[in-house]
């Protein structure tokens, strides 16, 4: 860590309307190193590499290149100068092949290889690296993690020096994450240099040789990754140690059915595979996990209960009456509280303020004179309960839900959802994108619901998430249930192992 | 980036300006005419003088309530071109209702047959609508379908059934009843339906902006997804929605019959529904907006008239210029790159 750094941004200030995003933050990135950033939800994290991406131009500050000062006024520039940012959300064309994605990235900046080249230069760099890509694979039949490579890939090969990702870890299942890791060493190991975002505390602990923390817009400190530990991390994201969850007591008695589902079977909807034969039973106060990497059947599974898929055959139960046929406002109105896994398209109206999007939480139930009016006070009071509930700051209520970090728009679909007089609260990836504090604070919500003799449907990747708060754990597979295990009575391998179809069940 | 992007607005608007200005002044001058003096013909006539005004905005009129019929539906994320067949519609419908309301008194027939003309106007909306809704076919494929087939019904009674008796050489429906007319402002000929446009307009808004209904029509609009999964009738908002859009253009229809023509004929519109849809789109949904740009498209069409008499100019180049609008206003993501890197440009 002698040389000058690759990549140096010094005294970073960037403005939003209200907030500070950036204050005067000072980053730097050698060849050959992995950097972890960290940072509590709205730290400033996503902004500041789309400042190093030139996605936004900074108020002020500066950043230098081989030590050279130089404006990085577009992402294209940024390319140019070998930076390149993977988004959290894929830019891919699932109807095309990988060398034809990649193809179409590279003639975007002008460059042209001739399609036997480019085979072979996909090849060569896949081979090198492990990312397991073929040159003439649709991308649609690729898993999230192989996506994720194939942006990677795309990088690697306009010669990007600095590579950039934003929460690489939040959509992947844990033998991904490790893969991916993988990835990240060797590259480094060849003189890349690469950032990282993570909510992880291990991740950073393990993957990353430096860890730079920002706190509400400034770097809160910036350590090697020898130095650090997860007690120092917390302190630094937070100023304060992290209170202890509350573990759930243990073999309570559960009480009468809420959801059953029987024999549930549904039609396969282009790449999405269907359910098959799905039975499953959530009881009160009982939380029920359900263990599996994702694209395998756990969306359709929340949308049979949410009443958005109507199962071909098969039978839902909901608080003993015949619910199969039901639509979504009627469970809803029943007492189902639902957390989709992709807030921004799935839960919220990008352009309605944050207010907004909690009245959609009823809009009858914030009307006045029968629709005339919006009772906007009686929704606020519920916003301002519903983060005090989870012991979370409030979101600034004009603010529209486009603007908001990654997690707090998840902190923002939990608070509403949670603030719904429910029965039954179905989460697919509920902590996705959450910082721990944020994290253990839905955890906990889940298990005063579960003690309140509320049902709780956890549908998630994170293994030692599901082992901590479930009672019981169905793992699925290819629209299947291919197993049911107790968390006292297995292991995380075990689980491990069958989420991706190798031994048990 | 912000100041960038006001830079870059600015830029654009300046830029449309420009474009739309030159290349019609280029299509006057290449007709041998010349572009000044229409330009100048226009200001004197149609902003200078009273009955000129009025004129323009006796042309607003209609277009408040057009705009309106692409606006509603514009909320709930659909493209309501067929303001035009909704138009003929609810003209159609009101003019039912005008000639077969037995002897009323004005102030109760008046509003009967407007009603009428909502009603006409909601049922060309409700069937998009529907076909929407249902997943079968786009709102904006159906509406432009469906405005070919207005005029022909129209047609098919003026020619037909509705026949005036005394004219019969002209396919024409016999004059309203007085009752059944839209009473005008003093001597002008500034009508009721402009103060009826001014309404609608100031309950489009607070519908939009103040009400549950308008929170969830534009849910819809906003996210489609997340609204169904939240519980809102996404089906239901989508025919709504075009019935409201239609009932509007239904409205304006019956109303420039009773106010302007005071009998049905296939004469009736040069063009409103469309015009409407321009004002929307240029206005942002926006009723300030819309008032405003219902003026600029109204001079613009008045001008057009001016100019037939003055320099012989024939209606078709309103059209033309229209069209070039509509044409700038659509290129706007082009026009937006050009914008920016000439704003880059003269900064550098
Ligand atoms: N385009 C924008 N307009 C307005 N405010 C914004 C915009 N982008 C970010 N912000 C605000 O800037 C702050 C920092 O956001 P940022 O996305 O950088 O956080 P983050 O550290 O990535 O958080 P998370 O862990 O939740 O993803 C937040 O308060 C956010 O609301
Ligand atoms: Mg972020």
């Amino acid at each position: 860590m002698d040389k000058s750094p690759v990549l140096r941004a010094e005294g970073i200030t960037k403005r939003f309307p209200g907030v500070v995003a950036n204050n005067r933050v000072n980053f730097d990135v050698h060849a050959g190193e992995i950097h972890a950033l960290l940072g509590e939800n709205g730290a400033g994290k996503s902004t500041l590499v789309k400042i190093l991406y030139g996605f936004y131009q900074p108020d002020s500050g500066t950043i230098s290149l081989d030590g050279r000062p130089t404006p990085i006024r577009s992402p294209r520039e940024a390319r140019g100068h070998g930076i390149g940012l993977v988004f959290q959300g894929f830019t891919l064309i699932p109807a095309l092949t990988v060398a034809e994605n990649v193809a179409l990235f590279l003639s975007k900046l002008d460059w042209y290889i001739s399609p036997k080249k480019l085979a072979a230069q996909i090849q060569e760099a896949s081979r090198r690296y492990g990312l397991e890509l073929e040159p003439k694979t649709p991308v649609w039949q690729l898993s999230v993690g192989q996506q994720q490579r194939v942006e990677l890939l795309k990088l690697l090969l306009t010669r990007a020096r600095v590579l950039i990702f934003d929460e690489p870890s939040k959509v992947l299942a844990p033998h991904e994450v490790d893969t991916l890791f993988g990835i990240f060493r060797d590259l480094r190991n060849d003189g890349y240099s690469l950032v990282f975002i993570t909510h992880k505390l291990r991740e950073a602990l393990t993957c990353a040789d430096r860890i730079t923390v920002l706190r509400q817009g400034q770097v809160a400190g910036s350590l090697n990754a020898q130095d650090a530990s997860e007690e120092k991390l917390v302190e630094l994201m937070f100023g304060e140690p992290l209170k202890e969850v509350a573990t759930r007591e243990r073999g309570s008695k559960f009480g009468k059915p809420i959801l059953e589902l029987v024999d549930i079977c549904t039609r396969a909807v282009g790449t999405t595979p269907a359910l098959r034969q799905v039975s499953l039973t959530v009881h009160e106060g009982e939380i029920v996990g359900v263990a599996g990497v994702s694209g395998n059947g756990q969306r359709e599974l929340g949308d049979v209960i949410l009443g958005l898929i109507k199962p071909t055959t098969g039978k839902k139960i909901f608080l003993s009456q015949e619910a199969t046929a039901w639509p979504p406002a009627r469970m809803i109105g029943q007492g189902v509280a639902f957390v989709p896994e992709d807030p921004l398209a799935m839960a919220v109206v990008p352009w309605f303020s944050v207010l907004e999007n909690v009245a959609l939480l009823s809009p009858k139930r914030f009307s006045l004179y029968g629709g005339l009016g919006m009772a906007w006070d009686k929704a606020r009071a519920v916003a301002r309960a519903g983060f005090e509930r989870l012991g979370l700051n409030p979101l600034p209520e004009r603010a529209r839900a486009a603007s908001l970090s990654g997690g707090n728009l998840q902190r923002l679909v939990l608070v509403r959802e949670l603030s719904r007089d429910y029965k039954l609260v179905v989460g697919l990836y509920p902590t996705r994108g959450l910082d721990v504090r944020s994290a253990n604070a839905v955890r906990q919500a889940f298990l005063q619901a579960r003690a309140a003799g509320k049902g709780v449907l956890l549908i998630s990747e994170d293994l030692s998430e599901l082992f901590a708060l479930s009672d019981r754990i169905v793992v699925m597979l290819r629209g299947q249930i291919v197993g049911e295990v107790r968390p006292d009575q297995t292991s995380l391998t075990e689980v491990g192992r069958m989420m991706v179809g190798v031994g048990h069940g | 980036m912000d100041k960038n992007r006001l830079a870059a607005g600015s830029f654009r608007l300046l830029l449309h300006v420009v474009l739309i200005v030159g290349v019609f002044a280029l299509f006057l001058w290449a007709n041998g005419k010349d572009p000044i003096q229409a330009v100048r013909d226009t200001v004197r006539i149609n902003l200078l003088q009273w009955r000129g005004l009025w004129g323009v905005m006796v042309r607003m009129a209609p277009l408040l309530l057009t705009a309106l019929a692409a606006a509603f539906p514009f909320r709930a994320g659909l493209i309501n071109v067929g303001g035009e067949g909704q138009f003929f519609l609810g003209a159609l419908l009101g003019t039912w209702a005008a000639l077969n309301v037995p002897g009323l008194p004005q102030w109760i027939t008046v509003p009967i047959v407007l009603l009428a003309g909502a009603v006409g106007g909601g049922l060309w909306g409700w069937i998009p609508g529907l076909l929407r809704a249902r997943g079968w076919v786009n709102e904006t494929i159906s509406t432009l379908l469906l405005n070919y087939l207005a005029p022909l019904i129209v047609g098919y009674f003026v020619f037909g059934p509705w026949r005036a008796p005394e004219l019969a050489i002209y396919p024409q429906t016999p004059e309203f009843p007085d009752v059944a007319r839209l009473p005008a402002l003093g001597t002008t000929r500034l009508h009721v339906g402009f103060f009826i446009g001014l309404l609608f307009l100031f309950a489009y808004w607070f519908f939009i902006h103040k009400t549950r209904w308008g929170l969830e029509m534009r849910s819809v609009g906003g996210n489609p997804e997340a609204s169904r999964r939240l519980g809102v009738p996404v089906s239901r908002w989508v025919v709504l929605a075009m019935v409201l859009g239609g009932a509007m253009a239904g409205l304006a229809g019956i109303a420039e019959v009773a106010a302007v023509h005071y009998r049905l004929k296939l004469a009736i519109s040069p063009g409103y529904g469309f015009m409407g849809f321009l004002v929307n789109w240029l206005a942002g949904s926006n009723p300030v907006g819309i008032v405003l740009m219902s003026f600029v498209v109204a001079l613009i069409a008045s001008g057009g008239f001016t100019l037939q008499i003055t320099q012989r100019i024939p209606y078709a180049a309103v059209n033309v210029l229209l069209a070039l609008i509509l044409f700038v206003v659509l290129a706007k993501p082009a026009s937006g790159i050009l914008a920016k890197s000439l704003a880059r440009r003269w900064k550098a």
